[in-house]
């Protein structure tokens, strides 16, 4: 295995011929911001946020898909890259419903985080508010519409690591949707298995497991009522 | 076959013409006017009228001129050819009649009209001459010549060496060496490589790879095998839209017949050359067109571009070493073969050789397909072979490059169009699409209609186009119903470069260029739009 020696952000680094940009800054403890990229899928270069400027190169490359090469000179940090990417958060912002205080992502939503981490504090564009539905006919998962971000990496974990192909993508721009089967309902899909691993990449609040929703989370007030007149007036019926 | 056979087809086809040739275009454009029925009452008035031994009706391709369709023309009984322009299938009789010294009151056009006279034609060169749907008539001019003298007398990177020494570059748009591509493919490692022709031509207001399709469908069946030889591939693929059903129809006979004479198949004039293509039909996206989601789809997979490098000549369809051209630049390979590279290389200029065909639309007097010779100055595509705006309005912009491109002001008509000069202008050479605009046209208008464009043709994939478009368009409806300020314009400006600087494949990166075109020269109009800035940051605070 032969390695290939680069700059990234000033520091000398080494990684493996054929590693990619992120691998080698990853390794070598400098983050780059990601969303699309999941350890264990195959990359898409699609979210842009792990763009890096390469010295020669006078176009802007995906950290993700670019593979590293001898000499490179990559920066990751520039104050014009984390323009973009405070834009490109803004415009993911404005294009759906990302409401986090009530949303089952909350806290530990990585679109969240990187708004934090990347100072994006406020959205200029104005909100698109479109209306999606839910799909919670499946008997464990559900899925918001409202909160996907066309990442694709349920999709890839699908094909990829579990192997059913159940999730795709239909439509086109911004009314692409992932879709079960032939754009069924969840709860009819008949290749899912069931096995949670959608669930386990969604990086928003798209994908979640039934019962950790805000609405979900009802008091059972009437349980109190029922203990007090079991005790006191032995009354057992509810 | 062997080349004595295909002289003999050539000669027993031109024995076989008669003394009068009745020329009949059949392309989209005419046959939307009934052109079929025109053609079936010009055959039924020649026999009525007993002309049927020294006059044949002919179905041709496009003749360029579409504005004046249906068009007629007739050989053989002048020197030069007779025109006749907007025919009606009624009027079949009087044609033929004419053929006998008759008068009629048809429009009857000039083939020395500039439209014509500055044209210089190589890819076009037999559109509207020869019938699309017979190889005997392509055969008699000269076709599958150049196949046989790359595949007898040269080496494949003999042939690479001369579409290098031609200049020729990439027609779809980008303008890539198309030599530089053709050799990199070629020393690509790799048992298998593929071909891929790419007319998914899409551009609003562009027509030129349909009408090549349509008129001369052998013509890029042959580039494509010429091809095929100097890369090493056996297996080329034509991906076509789904909306030219005509051109596809066309591609399917020529590709049965080459396949019956034994020059598409195993074997090919007796050498050991093997060529196959087969048609891949496309579903409807605009994205296909870019190389990258048109391999995806080709592949049977959605039609989305991925980033590159790779390039596809290293790892394209299949992940096999794959050469993508596009139709117009696999029309001038055999021209290019059969003439020589320096001959190719003495048209047009220092850095834009041959000709390029443009489809001329818009508030134009004379709409159709034209090719000329690179370099010619905008001021006589417009001017002189358009003829201007009609209705004597003023021409106020020309909009090259569809969706990608840009709107070049009426001052800088006297530029030379060329892949350079466009692009110093803020705007690109394309596909070949020219929409001509008149002075009653309103820029803001244009650069959303472009916006609006690339929005619906987004294929979703990557955030900056997907949803930078989407706001884009917002804020160009904004300006144009006077609801914007002047940091809304400041906006769009900043979405402008990141769209440009962020987004995944050509599509995106190029969604800006009308935007940013009109703004460079048409600012005014956009300003004047805007509504003085209200008190307060006009921001919307975050969750």
């Amino acid at each position: 295995m032969s390695a290939r020696t680069l700059t990234v952000d000033g520091k000398q680094i080494s990684a493996e011929k054929g590693a990619s940009v992120l691998q080698a800054a990853t390794e070598a403890g400098i983050k780059i911001p990601t969303l699309c990229h999941l350890e264990g899928v195959y990359d898409v270069g699609a979210c842009r946020l792990c763009l890096v400027e390469v010295k020669g190169v006078n176009k802007l490359l995906p950290a993700c898909t670019t593979r590293v090469a001898e000499g490179m000179e990559v920066s990751t940090n520039s104050e014009r890259l984390n323009k973009y990417r405070r834009m490109t958060l803004e415009l993911l912002f404005a294009e759906r419903n990302h409401v986090c205080a009530v949303c089952v992502a909350n806290g530990h939503c990585e679109l969240q985080t990187l708004a934090y981490s990347l100072g994006m504090d406020h959205v200029r564009y104005d909100y698109i508010f479109p209306k999606w539905d839910v799909d919670n006919t499946h008997r464990l998962f559900g899925m918001d519409h409202n909160r996907c971000i066309l990442c694709t990496r349920c999709v890839r974990s699908c094909w990829h690591i579990e192997g059913a192909g159940t999730k795709n993508v239909a439509g086109r721009g911004t009314k692409s949707k992932i879709i079960t089967d032939l754009n069924q309902p969840w709860g009819d899909s008949e290749s899912c298995t069931e096995c949670g691993k959608c669930v386990m990449s969604c990086p928003t609040g798209a994908l979640f497991k039934k019962g950790s929703a805000v609405g979900e989370s009802v008091r059972d007030r009437d349980k109190l009522e029922f203990i007090v007149n079991a005790r006191e007036k032995k009354q057992w019926n509810a | 076959m062997q080349i004595e056979d295909l002289n003999a087809i050539a000669e027993k086809h031109i024995a076989s013409r008669k003394k009068i040739i009745v020329r009949t275009c059949m392309s989209a454009g005419c046959m939307s006017s009934r052109a079929d029925a025109i053609k079936a009452n010009l055959e039924k008035a020649v026999i009525e009228q007993q002309l049927d031994a020294d006059v044949e009706v002919r179905r041709v391709g496009c003749m360029g001129f579409c504005g004046q369709g249906p068009l007629v023309g007739i050989d053989g009984v002048k020197e030069k050819e007779i025109l006749f322009e907007h025919i009606k299938p009624e009027d079949a009789e009087a044609i033929i009649a004419s053929l006998k010294g008759m008068q009629t009151n048809l429009e009857i056009g000039d083939p020395d009209h500039p439209f014509f006279a500055k044209q210089t034609k190589i890819v076009r060169a037999n559109g509207g001459i020869i019938d699309p749907e017979k190889i005997e008539d392509y055969i008699a001019v000269g076709g599958y010549e150049a196949l046989h003298n790359a595949l007898t007398e040269m080496q494949p990177a003999q042939v690479v060496d001369e579409v290098t020494k031609s200049g020729l570059r990439g027609r779809g748009g980008a303008g890539f060496p198309t030599g530089l591509k053709w050799g990199t493919v070629a020393k690509s490692p790799g048992a298998k490589k593929y071909i891929i022709c790419n007319g998914d031509e899409g551009d609003p207001g562009a027509f030129m790879d349909r009408s090549v399709l349509e008129s001369d469908p052998h013509l890029v069946l042959e580039g494509m095998a010429i091809a095929a030889y100097a890369v090493g591939s056996d297996q080329g693929f034509l991906y076509v839209r789904a909306e030219y059903p005509l051109a596809i129809s066309r591609l399917q006979i020529a590709i049965k017949q080459a396949k019956a004479l034994g020059l598409l198949g195993s074997g090919i004039f007796e050498t050991p050359f093997n060529f196959n293509v087969d048609i891949r039909i496309g579903a409807g996206a605009f994205v296909c067109g870019e190389e990258t989601a048109l391999m995806m789809s080709v592949e049977g997979k959605r039609g989305t571009p991925r980033p590159r490098p790779p390039f596809p000549a290293e790892s394209g369809l299949f992940g096999c070493p794959t050469l993508i051209n596009n139709v117009e630049s696999f029309a001038n390979i055999t021209a290019i073969i059969k003439k020589g590279g320096d001959w190719y290389a003495g048209i047009g200029t220092e850095k834009s050789k041959g000709t390029k065909v443009f489809a001329l639309t818009g508030k134009i007097k004379n709409t159709g397909l034209i090719e000329v010779p690179m370099g010619i100055p905008l001021r006589q595509i417009v001017m002189e072979m358009g003829g201007g705006a009609p209705d004597g309005r003023q021409v106020k912009s020309v909009q090259t490059g569809g969706p990608s491109g840009g709107c070049i002001p009426a001052e800088f008509l006297d530029t030379p169009v060329d892949y350079e000069s466009l692009m110093k202008l803020g705007s690109i050479m394309g596909s070949g699409g020219m929409v001509v605009m008149d002075d009653t046209t309103n820029m803001v208008e244009i650069a959303k209609f472009y916006m609006e464009f690339c929005k619906d043709e987004s294929c979703g994939k990557c955030i900056p186009c997907r949803a930078g478009t989407t706001q884009m368009e917002n804020l160009l409806n904004k300006i144009i119903a006077r609801q914007a300020t002047r940091r809304d314009l400041a906006k769009l400006e900043e979405l402008c470069d990141m769209v440009k600087n962020t987004s995944l494949c050509g599509l995106g990166q190029t969604a800006p260029n009308p935007v940013l075109s009109t703004l460079k020269y048409f600012r005014n109009e956009y300003e004047e739009l805007l509504q003085p800035d209200t008190f307060g940051p006009g921001v919307t605070a975050m969750k």
